[in-house]
């Protein structure tokens, strides 16, 4: 086997994950992750491998181990407090039909 | 695609819980609800391993596919041709990005999957084993190849496993473009001159069977069918894709005026589908175990492509480094802040 491939510059760059604005007025939405030495390079790559297509008119790039994440095995505990809260929502009153804009 | 650097808040899941409890039923369930798995969710480690498999398999199709159709970029026969297969080769290189992340959020590393791919111990399809001889192989690829690929790969968008499945939805979009383009070629040169006729029939006769076998082996001698099934990760067997491919290919050779290189091959008015004569398996083995016609070559050429770049990605490094510095490590290089 050739001795390159194993050596420490097969060390993997740090992992970006990518946010693209589709087009003007949308938020920005997660499509993927990318390898990238740095940020500017982040970007650069997020543009070749993920708007080939015009799929964007803006790129957001952040390092994967910036971002904290809520634990699945907790999510049953952290999302409780909304369930039993249905009045928040509009169609839990019952309005007259005659009533009007409302 | 999340990736396995995404770090939770609390604890990792407690996978020890898995053998013996309720773990894998729980599991099972909810592949049964057709609730997807994501890369943070507890896996029986036998999926993890079989994803992990295929993906990066996948991936590395992916990537060693540029090869046959690269070799023929300088010599596309009009600007247009040259664009469109420089778009096209463009996009396999970007799938194998998609699905090189999809299989990391799975635990393993983009350097270890490449180390695999270059040392050889992993597998990649073997279709593109084949050498690209004339200008009509890259229609036959476009139309065959990637059509068996799309067939093998829309079922793939409703994988149990989150990251892998919106992959597949991506690539799968980017991918008709790239079978149109190949019949087009096919249909130039088909209604072309006797020499460009003959070119494409030559291009049909030594690509029908190699993407007759992309398909893999026949259920019978299929070893991961019946466990990727209940898995969800496959929903239609090998043989059950190969029928629908052959039925909707063969209508479209014969529009093309070329003929599918099998005798045997007939319409069965009972079963309402084409039938093919018997697949050569011995090939697909020898190909597979390394012996077809450009395995060696393209390996050679993988691996000349990473030794080459070596210096790039040293220098980009040492770069990102010495920047980093500079901004005392809080700058974000040249991008942007949002």
């Amino acid at each position: 086997m050739s001795e390159t491939i194993r050596d420490s510059s097969a060390a993997d760059w740090p992992l970006y994950e990518v946010f693209i604005r589709s087009r003007g007025g949308l938020e920005h939405k997660h499509v993927g992750s990318l390898h990238a030495a740095d940020a500017g390079m982040a970007v650069e790559h997020a543009r070749d491998v993920y708007t080939r297509r015009q799929e964007g008119v803006s790129i957001w790039v952040v390092r994967s181990v910036d971002i904290v994440a809520s634990d699945p095995g907790e999510a049953e505990a952290l999302f409780e407090p909304a369930r039993d809260k249905v009045y928040r929502h509009p169609t839990f009153y019952a309005i007259p039909d005659e009533v009007k804009n409302l | 695609m999340y990736t396995q650097a995404l770090d939770t808040h609390g604890r990792e899941p407690v996978a020890a819980a898995a053998d013996g409890s309720g773990a894998a039923a729980r599991f099972q369930a909810r592949v049964d609800a057709e609730e997807k798995i994501e890369p943070k969710d507890w896996m029986p480690d036998a999926y993890r391993q079989t994803l992990i498999r295929q993906i990066s398999q996948h991936a590395h199709s992916e990537v060693v596919g540029m090869l046959p159709e690269g070799n023929w970029i300088t010599r596309a026969p009009t600007l247009r041709r040259k664009a469109v297969l420089i778009a096209k080769v463009q996009d396999e290189g970007g799938h194998g990005m998609y699905l090189y992340s999809a299989a990391e959020t799975l635990g393993v590393s983009r350097a270890q999957m490449v180390e695999q791919l270059l040392s050889g111990s992993a597998k990649y399809s073997s279709i593109f084993n084949y050498p690209t001889l004339t200008w009509a192989d890259v229609g036959a690829i476009g139309w065959l190849v990637d059509g068996a690929a799309i067939m093998n790969q829309i079922p793939i968008c409703r994988c149990s496993y989150g990251p892998y499945a919106r992959a597949m939805v991506r690539i799968c979009k980017e991918e008709s473009f790239h079978q149109r383009q190949g019949f087009e070629i096919m249909l130039t040169l088909a209604r072309g001159s006797p020499a460009q006729r003959a070119m494409a029939q030559d291009a049909l006769d030594r690509w029908w069977w190699p993407s007759i076998m992309m398909f893999g082996p026949s259920d019978a001698d299929s070893r991961h069918t019946a466990q990727s099934m209940q898995w969800k990760i496959k929903r239609f067997s090998n043989d059950e894709l190969r029928q629908k491919f052959i039925d909707i290919t063969v209508p479209q050779a014969q529009f093309l005026g070329l003929t599918v290189p099998d005798r045997a091959l007939r319409w069965d008015e009972g079963t309402q589908h084409f039938a093919i004569g018997p697949i050569d398996w011995s090939e697909f083995h020898a190909v597979l175990k390394g012996n077809g016609p450009c395995n060696r070559e393209r390996l050679e050429a993988r691996r000349a492509a990473h030794e080459a770049g070596a210096w790039v990605r040293e220098a980009a490094a040492a770069h990102a480094a010495k920047q980093a510095a500079r901004e005392h490590g809080a700058g974000t290089g040249q991008a942007r802040r949002a």
